[in-house]
């Protein structure tokens, strides 16, 4: 696991670097463009940039995220078994303080996970993904979103997007200084030619630096959803629970209102993905074809482990080269018993129900139950006033 | 000179390999430590949840004081067991068993099953019961990587010097106890 953790770590840093080093390049052909040995100034613009946003999103990058998804965060009175499946998960993920639970009053089934590593992390689910999977399923993701906090997917991803962020305004304001700009460029008639290949090779970066900074990002993005379907195969020892969410996540046609572009990689479930292009894999997607990724969870014959998850992946995709280091297979290959379903005592419509009251209760509806049996869910707007039962016709106070 | 320069560096990096080597076992050994805690943290979560689950289902269960004492009875025997380990095991076991049958049984009172204390006891337990599970697979896991890192070269040589050896792992009985504790609802 720690090897797997260590190739992880080294992969970012390679990618974090290879980042910097286009953001660098990127702030120095800018200068160039606009100035003749204004390059190191260019340069510097870009390193700052980098850093001020890099600084901004390690600082508080996943409170953003967590407003930005409308993400509210509960107790484990709101919701106990989303609470302790959490719960669970860190006993068996190793995490020693659970992450903060949010949810998200929205009906398509969805769920990410945030913060800069296992110290401070949050893991946000939709209504919509409490509603619909059950016990073993709900199991399986968040074993998926704590294996992102745990291997500090989500800190390289918002170190990431910061970079790629700031590479993307240096590109769009250097494509536009040059293609508006560009004739009144002051160059020295010694320069000639020279200044032209500057300035052509300035100009093909900035239109190819956001594409490569993409590019770089998707293919480990890729890597690392189904690293963490391994491990959440792993910690559950049950790989059929997060494949049956899978499933049913990716058949929804239900569509995540409001989500942008820069949150969608953090789900679980690519939110801008076409529906019905589950079994396409394209290389401009951050997520592997989910299709793909059911596929292999569900041949994972016999041991529920990384080594069993690795097997199934080079048989799926017909890979030589598997996703796990082999030191970290040595390390873990023992004592993966899979195991049964636990099965869920809660019907669709039990978990509905308990859905949709933990958000009446999150508004601070009031609760009256009534001798006839209904229960009254009212607003604040009546605290202090008398309402009748629909049913039966008694009055209740509403308290304030 | 040359060779002076090239010992220097030789042993710099033979220093920082054994304190890495060493670093690690000692990590893993506290993880395998910490693991072992955890499932004692789970067990007595059960053991404090038992008392309440029986106070609350004892006024419907009226005809049930076999099951409901026999549940008190193992969960005494699994507190005031100590010290032997699989002694240790066999009681909680034992508990496992008789909380299942509670939960069998609870399933012929409609009124019971009615009861949001109830229910919120029964997805306590059964999250316990969970958590004891996973916690023992958390510890088996980390007690696999110590017992790879004291056997496999080159970590054994520094292993053995410092007295570094493998802990026990948890082995599920039969295959009855490999059925992850079954709540019937």
């Amino acid at each position: 696991m720690f090897d797997l953790i260590r190739a992880n770590r080294r992969r970012s840093a390679l990618l974090v670097v290879a980042m910097a080093a286009l953001l660098l390049a990127a702030g120095f052909a800018l200068g160039e463009g606009v100035q003749e040995g204004a390059g190191p100034l260019g340069l510097l613009g870009g390193l700052a940039l980098g850093s001020a946003l890099a600084l901004v999103s390690y600082a508080s990058g996943d409170s953003i995220l967590l407003a930005l998804a409308g993400a509210r965060r509960i107790d484990k009175a709101d919701h106990p078994v989303l609470w302790n499946v959490v719960e669970e998960m860190c006993v068996a993920s190793g995490i020693a303080s659970p992450p903060a639970v949010y949810v998200i009053d929205q009906d398509a089934p969805n769920a990410f996970a945030t913060g800069r590593g296992p110290e401070r992390a949050a893991i946000a689910v939709t209504a919509g993904l409490l509603e619909r999977l059950d016990r073993d399923e709900l199991q399986g993701v968040i074993a998926h979103e704590l294996a992102h906090v745990r291997n500090r997917d989500v800190l390289y991803l918002l170190m990431v997007v910061a970079m790629a962020g700031a590479i993307v305004i240096l590109a769009d304001t250097g494509r536009r200084f040059l293609w508006m700009g560009g004739g009144r460029r002051r160059t020295s008639e010694k320069s000639g030619s020279a200044g032209a290949i500057v300035l052509v090779f300035a100009l093909v970066l900035m239109i190819a630096a956001p594409v490569v900074a993409q590019l770089l990002y998707l293919a480990v993005s890729r890597r690392r959803e189904y690293l963490a379907d391994a491990c959440g195969a792993q910690f559950t020892r049950y790989p059929e629970g997060l494949a049956s969410a899978l499933q049913k996540i990716a058949g929804s046609q239900v569509p995540l209102k409001g989500v942008s572009r820069a949150m969608a990689p953090m789900y679980i479930h690519d939110p801008l993905a076409a529906v019905g292009s589950a079994d396409v894999a394209s290389w401009g997607s951050t997520h592997p074809p989910v299709a793909l990724r059911i596929r292999i969870l569900r041949s994972m014959a016999g041991e529920a482990d990384l080594a069993g998850y690795d097997e199934a992946f080079r048989k799926v995709t017909r890979r030589a080269v598997g996703l796990v280091p082999a030191g970290a297979l040595a390390e873990e290959r023992a004592h993966a018993v899979p195991r049964p379903a636990r099965g869920d005592p809660r019907s669709r419509l039990d978990r509905v129900r308990e859905t949709t009251d933990m958000f009446w209760r999150l508004k601070r509806y009031a609760f009256l139950s009534c001798a006839c049996g209904t229960t009254l869910k009212v607003p604040r707007a009546y605290a202090g006033q008398e309402l009748q039962c629909p049913h039966c016709g008694v009055p209740h106070p509403v308290p304030a | 000179m040359l060779f002076f320069l090239v010992f220097i560096i030789l042993a710099v990096v033979a220093v920082f390999f054994v304190v890495g080597v060493y670093n690690r076992l000692v990590r893993t050994r506290n993880e395998v430590k910490n693991a072992w805690s955890q499932i004692d943290v789970q067990l007595k979560r059960r053991h404090d949840l038992i008392p309440n689950l029986v106070e609350t289902v004892k006024g419907y269960m009226t005809h049930e004081r076999g099951t409901l004492e026999a549940v008190t009875r193992a969960r005494q025997q699994a507190v005031s067991v100590s010290g032997d380990l699989t002694e240790r095991m066999k009681a909680e076991n034992f508990l496992s068993q008789t909380l299942r049958s509670l939960f069998a049984v609870a399933e012929n009172y409609p009124d019971l099953k009615a009861n949001q204390n109830f229910l919120a006891l029964q997805e306590e337990v059964a999250s316990t019961e969970n958590k004891i599970g996973f916690a023992r697979q958390y510890y088996n896991d980390a007690a696999m990587r110590l017992k790879n890192q004291v056997e496999m070269f080159p970590s054994n040589v520094l292993a053995g010097a410092f007295g570094f050896h493998p802990e026990p792992f948890f082995e599920v009985e039969t295959a009855a106890e490999r059925q992850a504790p079954q709540i019937k609802f």
